[in-house]
C-alpha cells in the first residue's frame, strides 16, 4: 500500500495572531510553524500502516522553502519520503489541485489528509481532491483500518459516530481519535539524523489558478471586563443570565 | 439565475441551521435582486421553508438517499445548481454539511468561503467575513470563480423569518457511478439529546473536575439547563470523557449561545475553539486562570459546592418561569 500524508505546515497552537500590511497579511514574525494537528494524527497512523502492513509512507506539502524543517520533521517521525510542490499554498483550491496532480503521478491507494489546517480554516483540500481525482472519501475520520482492497472507517458527526465501508483508492480527512494523543511521536535523535538522509523532491507546481483571495483581516474587538459574581450568592448569576444577557 | 440553499434534515424535519441557512440565503438574493431555492432531501415540510424565504423547493425523494452520503447529495446539489442556474450555493457548517461542502466546490470548480459570519460585505466582486484562525481572527475572502460555496457559521447570522409562498417541484437527481462508494454501515447516535453543534447552551468541565466519577453534577446541571455536555482535550485524552466532547481548536468548534466553563483554566487553544459562543461563563477556584479574561461572567470558588448550588438556583428561576 502506497500512503501520501498531505502536511499543511501551521503556527504553533500558542500562537497569538496579528496582521501586517494594512491588516492585508498574517504576520509570520516571531511565529514558530508546526505540522498542522490533525495532520500529525494521520501521520501516526500511516507510520502504524507502515509497521504492521508494510505500507511506503510519502508526506507531501506545498510551499516555499521555509516550510522545510516542517517536512523533515515528518520524515523523522518516519515518513520514507517528502515531496514539496514549490508554491506559495494561495487558498485550498490552489493546494488541492497541486496534491491532486502528486495523488495522480504517485499512484497513491491511500491520501491521508487533515480535516482542516488551523490556521485558514478551509477544511476543503481533501474533498476538493476527491471531486478532482473522483477518488472515495471520508471526512472527519477518526478511525481507519484497511484490509486488502477493502476500508472500514468511522467518521465523527454531530451527535455521534458513523461506521462506513470503502475501498481503495481512497482520501480521508483525519483528526484526533486516528490514534491517540499519546501514541503522537516526538522524533528521536536517530530520526533526526535519518531524515536528513531522506529524499524531499522539489516540483514545480502544475498550472492553477486561486478560487479565493483574502482581501483583508480583522482581529476580534477586545473584551470586555469580566462580571465577577460572590461564590456565596450564585442566585445573582442566574438573574445576570436571564436579565442581562437573556441567554436562559 | 437564483440562489440556491442546500437544507438538511434529520428525521424528516429541517435542522435549526439549515433554516439558519435559508435566512441567509435570503439575505443574499436581496442584494442580488433575485430569489431562493432549496434543495431538500426526504423532507415534507416545505411549508417552513417559505417562512426563511424560499420561493421555490426542489425536492428529492428517494430511499437510497435516506441516510446522508456525501458523494451522493453532492451530486445532487451540483446538478441543482446547473439546473437553476446558480452563482451562489449556500449551507450550514454542520459536519455533514461540511464534509460535502469540499466535494462540491471540486466538483463545480468553485470558490468555498467556510465558517461565515455575515452578510456578503459586497456582491460586486462577492466578499464575505469569516473566521480564521481557529477564531483568533477574521478574514474578508473574495470569492472570484463563477459559481460560489458559502458555509455559514453556526449562530452568527440566525434564523430571519421572511415569509414566501413556496412551489414545490420533485426533482430527481442522476447518480452516477460510485455515488456510494462511501457506505453508511451504523449510525451510533445520542437521540433526544442537544449536540454540541446545535445546542443553544453547552455544559463543559475540565481537569478541575479531578475525575470522571464527579461528572454527575456537570450531567445534572446541563439536563436543568437543556444544553449539551462538553470537555476540555486531557479530560477526553485521559478517558473520562468520549472524545466526541473535546472541544477547542483541535476539537469541535463551540458556537452556542451561552458556554459555562467548569474548572477549565482556558488555555490559548481552549479558547480558540469556544470564544464564537456569545456569553460565557468561568467557574473556577483559581482568580489567576486565564479563563476570567476571556469570560463575561464569572465566579471564583470551588467547582463542588458554586455547581450544586446552580443547579439548585436554576431549579427555582425554571419552576417560577415555568
Ligand atoms: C497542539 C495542542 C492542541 C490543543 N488543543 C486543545 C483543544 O482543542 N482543546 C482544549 O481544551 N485544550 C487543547 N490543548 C490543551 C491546552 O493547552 C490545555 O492543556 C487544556 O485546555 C487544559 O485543560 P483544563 O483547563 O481542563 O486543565 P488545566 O489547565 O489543568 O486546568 C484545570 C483548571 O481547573 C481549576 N480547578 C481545579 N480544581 C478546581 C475546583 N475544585 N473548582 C474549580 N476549579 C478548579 C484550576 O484552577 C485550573 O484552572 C491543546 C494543546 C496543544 C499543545
Amino acid at each position: 500500500m502506497k500512503i501520501l500524508v498531505c502536511i499543511s505546515n501551521v503556527p504553533d497552537t500558542t500562537s497569538k495572531i496579528n496582521f501586517t500590511e494594512g491588516d492585508t497579511k498574517f504576520d509570520t514574525s516571531g511565529i514558530q510553524f508546526v505540522i498542522n494537528p490533525n495532520d500529525e494524527f494521520g501521520l501516526t497512523r500511516a507510520m502504524w500502516f507502515k509497521e504492521k502492513q508494510g505500507a511506503t509512507v510519502h508526506v507531501a506539502s506545498v510551499g516555499e522553502a521555509s516550510t522545510e524543517p516542517t517536512i523533515r520533521k515528518a520524515l523523522a517521525i518516519g515518513a520514507d519520503e517528502a515531496i514539496r510542490v514549490d508554491a506559495t499554498p494561495t487558498d485550498g483550491f490552489f493546494v488541492a489541485r497541486q496534491l491532486a496532480d502528486i495523488v495522480k503521478k504517485g499512484e497513491y491507494d491511500l491520501v491521508i489528509a487533515g480535516r482542516e489546517s488551523i490556521d485558514y480554516n478551509g477544511g476543503m483540500v481533501p474533498g476538493i481532491m476527491a471531486a478532482l481525482l473522483d477518488m472515495n472519501f471520508v471526512n472527519t475520520c477518526i478511525n481507519l483500518e484497511v484490509d486488502g482492497n477493502n476500508a472500514t472507517a468511522i467518521r465523527e458527526i454531530d451527535g455521534g459516530k458513523e461506521k462506513v465501508s470503502t475501498s481503495l483508492p481512497l482520501i480521508i480527512g483525519g483528526q484526533k481519535g486516528l490514534v491517540e494523543e499519546s501514541d503522537l511521536r516526538i522524533p528521536n535523535m536517530r530520526g533526526i539524523m535519518m531524515a536528513r538522509q531522506k529524499k524531499l523532491n522539489v516540483v514545480d507546481p502544475v498550472d492553477a489558478t486561486a478560487a479565493t483571495e483574502e482581501v483583508r483581516f480583522e482581529k476580534p474587538a477586545p473584551k470586555g471586563e469580566v462580571k465577577l459574581v460572590d461564590a456565596d450568592n450564585v442566585g445573582e448569576l442566574v438573574e445576570l443570565l436571564h436579565n442581562e444577557a437573556k441567554v436562559i | 439565475m437564483s440562489i440556491l440553499v442546500y437544507t438538511e434534515s434529520e428525521q424528516g424535519k429541517f435542522k435549526k441551521h439549515a433554516l439558519e441557512a435559508a435566512s441567509y440565503a435570503y439575505a443574499v438574493a436581496q442584494q442580488l435582486g433575485t430569489t431562493v431555492t432549496a434543495i431538500s432531501f426526504n423532507n415534507e415540510e416545505n411549508d417552513v421553508l417559505g417562512t426563511y424565504g424560499v420561493s421555490k423547493v426542489l425536492q428529492v425523494s428517494d430511499d437510497n438517499l435516506k441516510t446522508f452520503n456525501a458523494k451522493a447529495y453532492a451530486q445532487a446539489v451540483s446538478q441543482a445548481a446547473s439546473k437553476e442556474d446558480a452563482r451562489v450555493i449556500v449551507l450550514s457548517s454542520s459536519t455533514d454539511s461540511k464534509y460535502m461542502a469540499g466535494l462540491l466546490a471540486g466538483m463545480l470548480k468553485a470558490s468555498y468561503a467556510p465558517n461565515v459570519v455575515a452578510a456578503p460585505e459586497s456582491t460586486d466582486p462577492l466578499v464575505v467575513k469569516r473566521t480564521a484562525f481557529s477564531n483568533k481572527g477574521f478574514a474578508l475572502t473574495k470569492l472570484e470563480a463563477d459559481t460560489s460555496i458559502i458555509g455559514v457559521s453556526n449562530n452568527a447570522f440566525g434564523l430571519k423569518e421572511n415569509p414566501t409562498d413556496a412551489t414545490v417541484e420533485a426533482f430527481t437527481p442522476e447518480l452516477k457511478d460510485g455515488a456510494f462508494g462511501v457506505k453508511s454501515v451504523e449510525v451510533d447516535k445520542v437521540v433526544g439529546k442537544a449536540t454540541i453543534a446545535d445546542a443553544e447552551i453547552v455544559v463543559s468541565a475540565g481537569r478541575g473536575m479531578k475525575g470522571p466519577e464527579n461528572w454527575g453534577m456537570i450531567e445534572e446541571l446541563a439536563d436543568v439547563l437543556g444544553a449539551a455536555t462538553a470537555c476540555s482535550k486531557p479530560v477526553s485524552d485521559l478517558g473520562w470523557r468520549p472524545h466526541g466532547e473535546h472541544v477547542g481548536q483541535t476539537g469541535k468548534p463551540v458556537a452556542s449561545n451561552l458556554y459555562i466553563a467548569i474548572g477549565i483554566s482556558g488555555a490559548i487553544q481552549h479558547l480558540a475553539g469556544v470564544s464564537a459562543s456569545k456569553t460565557k461563563v468561568v467557574i473556577n477556584n483559581d482568580p489567576e486562570a486565564p479563563f476570567f479574561k476571556a469570560a463575561d461572567y464569572g465566579i471564583v470558588g470551588d467547582a463542588f459546592e458554586v455547581v450544586p448550588k446552580l443547579i439548585e438556583k436554576l431549579k427555582e428561576f425554571k419552576a417560577q418561569n415555568a
